[in-house]
């Protein structure tokens, strides 16, 4: 397991609010620009301070949506509805307005062009934002070196609750139809429109057979959603042949169990 | 001078347990699993813990000898870099107290650091006086119950007033060293030490 560090002291920078765009019901992508801002890597996140009036300060982390190119930074945040802070961020920010915001953070849940490929994408909700940067990045990179797509060829397998509820659907969907290298595979969970031709279930041991790249071609595999996807969807890429070094996870939300898992 | 967020009231922790959340940490009730791939499963046949002096002798345990060793049981509150803290988290485990006196009946010796070893490939780097005097142990129990895959079992090292990646998952070895070495969210841009009191995040945190 290697790991790249970052350099001095991460400090907290004033970020203004250019624009929020709403992705779905539950999700708004809030656009940053921040002075002094000296970049990230395509899966890295930041840490976001608010202080109320009172002086009163609470932090949270935040994955990084935008592409590494971006000379602004975009996050996109899932409102959850018994939050202290992603009501704010999703339903009050607005253009002007100003938050705290440090980072990027992160040295381990990174892809770059140079990190090769194929690459192996498994998202479940909100999770899809640091593969989105990742999807970005490669198609910005790309863009100047057309000739490096086949090796760094793209699945992105994404599990959403409905059809409605796909983050970024349509611009994976022109990104894919405009490259031959990028697949997107949709399964939905609860429900989906009618004559839905893809997958309708929870991710499983047959879809990852069927989707991910053989082992054997040592992917680079990124999986990113909440703690019971990750655990499922990682444990069987082990047990098809993946090595565990090279499936990088990242875990959000509660354990969805009162024992501890 | 700090920026305030227009319209931002937020949730202030209930009396009595604000005193108890480090800087920029809010409660959960839930215990969330942070980890960076997949969880290993080691089975108790194959499980052994070594502490390995800096002269390179080393004592080890398989899980039935480690078993027997003195537990103890402990409630402590419990902090993650990704800012949620738990209260009260019921563990029982082994004090490394306990494990190096042990290892000393074998001559083995410490060092002034320790570097944490896991299933999977994890590691993770603390000084010695971190380790000492009831302040960490290797926890094979949560909540009554063993220890999950999940969250670190069939054992992982406990140290409750760090932040939680410095309590190491599936850990297996304890090596005392002469000198520091990063570990693994070490040396990705997290703080050393990782006190959460002076919010020692990441590198060059204060």
């Amino acid at each position: 397991m290697t790991a790249t560090p970052p350099a001095g002291r991460i400090v907290w920078r004033t970020a203004t609010v250019a624009s929020v765009t709403a992705e779905t019901a539950r999700t708004r992508t809030v656009v940053f620009d921040i002075p002094g801002w000296t970049g990230h890597r395509a899966g890295q996140h930041v840490d976001v301070r608010l202080t109320a009036e009172d002086g009163y300060q609470t932090e949270r982390s935040y994955s990084i949506a935008s592409a590494p190119a971006d000379p602004q930074v975009a996050l996109t945040i899932e409102r959850l509805d018994d939050g202290e802070v992603s009501p704010y961020l999703t339903g009050e920010l607005r253009p002007g307005d100003v938050i705290e915001l440090r980072g990027p953070i992160g040295g381990y849940f990174v892809w770059d062009i140079e990190s090769g490929g194929p690459l192996f994408l498994v998202g479940g909700g909100s999770g899809i934002v640091p593969l989105m940067a990742m999807i970005r990045h490669r198609r910005a990179s790309l863009a100047k070196t057309p000739d490096a797509a086949a090796s760094l060829r793209t699945r992105l397998l994404y599990s959403s609750r409905a059809w409605e509820e796909i983050i970024y659907r349509e611009e994976l969907a022109r990104l894919a139809a405009e490259d031959q290298t990028l697949e997107v595979v949709h399964t939905l969970t609860r429900s989906a429109p009618e004559g839905w031709p893809g997958y309708r279930r929870r991710i499983d041991r047959g879809m990852l057979a069927q989707t991910a790249w053989p082992a054997n071609e040592s992917p680079r595999v990124f999986v990113c959603g909440p703690t019971s996807l990750v655990e499922s969807v990682a444990n069987v890429l082990v047990e098809l042949g993946h090595q565990p070094a090279l499936v990088k996870t990242e875990r959000f939300g509660p354990s969805g169990s009162s024992v501890p898992q | 001078m700090t920026p305030i967020s227009r319209g931002f009231r937020g949730r202030r922790p209930a009396d009595g347990l604000a005193a108890r959340l480090p800087p920029g940490q809010y409660e959960t009730r839930d215990f969330p699993v942070l980890s960076a791939g997949p969880t290993p499963h080691t089975p108790l046949s194959a499980w052994d813990l070594t502490l390995r002096g800096p002269g390179g002798r080393s004592a080890r345990w398989m899980w039935d000898e480690f078993a027997t060793l003195p537990r103890e049981t402990i409630t402590v509150d419990i902090h993650c870099v990704t800012k949620w803290s738990k209260f009260d988290t019921k563990w029982e485990g082994v004090s490394i107290d306990t494990l190096i006196s042990h290892a000393a009946a074998k001559q083995v010796t410490t060092g002034g650091y320790v570097l944490a070893s896991c299933d999977g490939g994890y590691t993770t780097n603390l000084p010695l006086p971190d380790l000492t005097n009831g302040k960490a142990w290797i926890a094979f129990s949560y909540g009554g119950e063993p220890l999950a895959p999940e969250h670190g079992g069939p054992a992982r090292l406990l140290v409750p007033h760090l932040y939680f990646w410095k309590s190491a998952k599936w850990v297996r070895e304890l090596r005392f060293m002469d000198t520091d070495s990063p570990g693994f969210w070490e040396a990705a841009g997290y703080h050393n030490r990782g006190d959460p009191w002076r919010e020692q995040r990441y590198t060059g945190d204060e």
